[in-house]
């Protein structure tokens, strides 16, 4: 197993000096600059800033620089806020959005699993149907009309949360059950459809045949194999969930990670750009090596190779 | 994967606790604790909730006289040396004072950290007598000297200030800024004693003390930034809140990135009895959405801006939030007049004169806006264009006919481009009718992402192309001087001699009669020529709680906090707990 995750990491190095890449010369060749205002300052002054900057040199050159920084662990300064570094604002921000990952997750878990497995034993019930109508509505429903519903709601009508901010425990309900409920849609349904197929083989009704209780053959002996696919959707899933909130963090005016990464690129703020984006693809990779190493454990069948 | 290897175990109750367990100790200790206490306060809001509403935070704020103020983005920075922006200039204003500062209710220049000040005859040089209790929140007092240096820094071309362009009225300013000048002492700033401080300026400034009252005029403690790292690098920290010393009537007290930003009262200001309030919050919200049902919950004194979307219903229902200021700026069409057919000027003119921008100012924008028939706003510092470009159909099909494009017939097609913005569509789509309808041409739209319309209106790749300017400073120069042969935001490659002459010479005249007898002249040149077509004056649409006092409107949206205060009523607190606003 050491071996395999040695090898994984091994494989991730041309994977981000290939994203790295692609990521400078795709900034560079997009029109405008960091220093590009709707209000133009004078030339020279314009020339001036992006000269303190090394903007001024051969890409190929200011390249090479940017990735003798990050070997030495410095993604340098930020052109949009001059008084802090890159590293600086992933590290005050991404805490903020793991945060708000892992409230959303839970839930998306909790609720997820929990009606998936309800409607996968009492299938074409009433609850059954109703849920995975739910779960449907759920996965149509996007985060940009929850949110706002929700704070319409909950902090508008009747005054339990605030509309705004992250000051307070009360804070994270919100923009965790809309981040979290969309997921919750789909973990339920991979639940059920997982659990489906699993009760309908045969060493279930072996087990049912052997006396063993309903609660023994869900659990012990279906459920490891149903929640398959939901484990596989996970990575993803919590790589997304982890930093794909920009629209929940603008929603609900949360100051997370996932802020800086959609308006660093509108802003042309070249080293915040290529500072998340890598953050991101390491944190995909990382997740994706986690739920393959899951899926061994859950899946005898499958082994490091 | 522990959560998973409890499957394992049998029986529902057993699998229910390992799971969360499990995930419990995955996750950092505050987090299950802020978990609990969550849910704790979630159930007690839930049971309380039917009794009586709880105080929002705005009314707290009354009580407190702390102010919530909505801000837009996240600052970049508060060293005004370093900044451009709107959002931070509403925190420097706080943070630090000029030689003069502005009146909160016609933003006429009103003494600040000089108590009075002389004009030469000539009216080109000034000279400002500092008070001797203006103080730094540090305690040390505020000298000519500190002044000088913060103008050398602010010029200094290593420093690259992007406002250092504000100083070159001074005498050989603009020559030190870009190296021409090595010593400092060439440019015209003298200190005659350690209170007097003299100013020599290239010509008569009429403006000059309004320019004044900019953030890129404020002094900088060099000192404490020397204390912090090189004084002309970026990236110094002597603006974070534990380095921080300013001379304002308030100081620097936290600062979150995309969370909050507070100052609280200075005790060392020099009229520091005369500021009501304790503290002032600024929220980066930067979605308009967001920020109104923020100040619906009641978390907000004051908004950056109102939705459009939202501000017919506030007329409607709650006319007493919504504030509609006039705003010193004009939203306009480039026109690039290097390309055919836009460089002749007949062309130009036809399709300004066929354009209803009365239709456009009440039927889209709907925020009160003025339609725009010349490009300085009206009653700009007592100016106002006597030259129009009045709507005027007949007109503007004979001018097309005379082009050689008789009811539009073999005219090329044009291409309106505008940012990615449903206001801009709007007005662009209804531009494009008007167009068709009254000069029979074919249009098409254009929208791009922010950026790359920039660049396109900086490198001319455009036939039509919207933006909005702003006045710097109240006073007609602000706005005609945009469209110098070459300025940097001329940007329609539009060039006139006349027309640089007669700013030339406003420039060098004290007279203001005469002066504004020039720009009379130059505005008739530019409609005339019609580089652009001006659509509306802008307003400013936000929304502000009845207990805000002292908040009036001004036409650069510049609300001095020094005369702000708050006052509960108990009207203004039933109705911010009972929001009576229908769902959008």
């Amino acid at each position: 197993m050491l071996r395999f995750i040695a090898r994984r990491v091994l494989e991730t190095i041309p994977v981000l000096l290939t994203i790295a890449t692609v990521t400078f010369f795709m900034m560079r060749l997009a029109p405008g600059g960091p220093f590009d205002k709707e209000k133009a300052t004078t030339p020279e002054i314009k020339a001036a800033v992006e000269s303190y900057y090394g903007l001024n040199k051969p890409l190929l050159e200011q390249y090479l620089k940017v990735l003798g920084g990050y070997l030495k662990g410095d993604l340098g300064p930020d052109y949009k806020y001059p008084n802090r570094t890159v590293a600086e604002l992933i590290a005050g921000s991404f805490p903020v959005s793991l945060e708000l990952g892992c409230w959303s997750l839970a839930i998306a878990l909790v609720l997820g699993v929990t009606a998936g497995l309800i409607a996968a034993i009492r299938k074409n019930s009433l609850f059954d149907y109703s849920a995975m109508s739910l779960a449907m509505a759920g996965i149509c429903l996007p985060t940009f009309v929850l949110g706002p519903l929700l704070a319409l709601g909950f902090a508008i009508h009747v005054h339990w949360f605030n509309a705004s901010g992250w000051d307070f425990a009360r804070d994270r309900v919100l923009p965790a059950l809309t981040l979290g409920l969309f997921y919750s849609a789909y973990i339920a349904r991979l639940t059920r459809g997982g659990m489906l197929e699993i009760l309908n083989q045969d060493f279930i009704r072996t087990a049912s045949a052997k006396g063993a209780s309903t609660a023994r053959v869900l659990f012990k002996h279906a459920l490891r194999g149903g929640i398959a696919p939901v484990v596989s959707f996970l990575g993803p899933a919590a790589a997304g969930i982890i930093t794909g909130s920009f629209v929940v963090e603008t929603i609900f005016n949360i100051p997370g990670l996932g802020r800086f990464f959609i308006t660093s690129a509108f802003n042309r703020d070249y080293t915040l750009v290529l500072g998340t984006v890598l953050f991101y693809a390491v944190l995909i990779v990382a997740f994706n090596l986690l739920v393959d190493i899951a899926q061994v454990c859950l899946n005898p069948k499958l082994k490091f190779e | 994967m522990p959560g998973i290897r409890a499957t394992r175990n049998s029986g529902i109750t057993v699998w229910t606790i390992r799971w969360h367990s499990t995930w419990g100790n995955q996750l950092p200790l505050p987090l299950v604790r802020n978990s609990i206490l969550a849910v704790i306060t979630a159930l007690i809001a839930v049971f309380f909730s039917g009794c009586t509403p709880p105080p929002t935070r705005t009314s707290y704020g009354d009580r407190e006289q702390i102010l919530f103020r909505g801000n837009g983005a996240e600052p970049q920075d508060v060293d005004p040396q370093i900044v451009t922006g709107v959002p931070e200039d509403h925190i420097i204003v706080a943070l630090f004072e000029g030689l003069v500062s502005e009146d909160p209710r016609d933003l006429h220049p009103v003494p600040g950290v000089a108590e009075s000040w002389e004009v030469s005859g000539d009216a080109k040089t000034y000279t400002f007598h500092l008070r001797k209790n203006a103080k730094w929140s540090d305690g040390d007092p505020i000298t000519a000297a500190d002044f000088i240096r913060s103008y050398q820094r602010m010029l200094m071309p290593t420093l690259a200030a992007e406002y250092a362009y504000m100083l070159y009225v001074v005498i050989n300013a603009e020559g030190f800024n870009k190296g021409q000048i090595k010593d400092f002492s060439r440019v015209g700033f003298k200190a005659l004693d350690d209170f007097t401080l003299e100013v020599r300026l290239n010509g008569p400034t009429p403006y000059f003390l309004s320019l004044l009252t900019h953030y890129s005029w404020y002094p900088v403690p060099i000192s404490v930034i020397e204390r912090c790292g090189p004084v002309d690098q970026r990236g110094n920290r002597w603006t974070r809140p534990e380095n921080f010393v300013g001379n304002g009537p308030f100081v620097l007290a936290k600062w979150r990135v995309n969370d909050l930003l507070s100052v609280r009262k200075s005790p060392t200001y020099w009229d520091a009895a005369r500021v009501k309030l304790q503290e002032i919050r600024f929220y980066p919200i930067e979605s308009l959405d967001t920020e109104e049902r923020t100040f619906r919950a009641g978390q907000l004194h004051v908004t950056y801006e109102a939705p459009l979307a939202r501000v017919d219903s506030y007329k409607r229902n709650q006319p007493d939030l919504l504030r509609v200021d006039p705003y010193l700026g004009t939203y306009i069409y480039r026109l690039n007049v290097t390309k055919p057919p836009l460089n002749d000027r007949r062309v130009r003119r036809a399709l300004a004169l066929a354009m209803d921008r009365a239709a456009i100012a009440t039927r889209i924008r709907r925020a009160g806006e003025a339609p725009a028939y010349c490009f300085t706003p009206p009653n700009c510092a007592a100016y106002t264009s006597r030259a129009k470009l009045p709507y005027d159909v007949e007109q503007a099909r004979r001018l097309l006919a005379e082009a050689g494009y008789p009811d539009g017939r073999g005219f090329p097609r044009l291409t309106i481009m505008f940012n990615t913005l449903e206001s801009h569509r709007a007005i662009a789509e209804a531009v494009q009718q008007m167009w068709k309808r009254d000069l029979n041409i074919d249009v098409e739209l254009e929208n791009h992402e922010w950026m790359v319309y920039i660049d396109n209106q900086r490198t001319l790749n455009y036939q039509v192309g919207r933006y909005g300017w702003i006045g710097d400073y109240v006073d007609p120069n602000s706005f005609l001087n945009m469209f110098l042969s070459g300025g940097g935001n001329n940007q329609t490659g539009w060039t006139n001699k006349e027309y640089d002459r007669l700013l030339a010479e406003a420039g060098q005249t004290g007279d203001q009669e005469k002066r504004y007898e020039l720009f009379q002249e130059a505005e008739a040149i530019l409609l005339e020529e019609a580089p652009l077509i001006p659509i509306y004056h802008y307003t400013h649409p936000y929304l502000l709680r009845p207990s805000v006092q002292g908040w009036y409107p001004t036409l650069l949206d510049h609300h001095p906090y020094k005369y702000v205060y708050l006052q509960p009523t108990k009207e203004n607190l039933t109705r911010s707990q009972t929001p009576t606003l229908a769902m959008p």
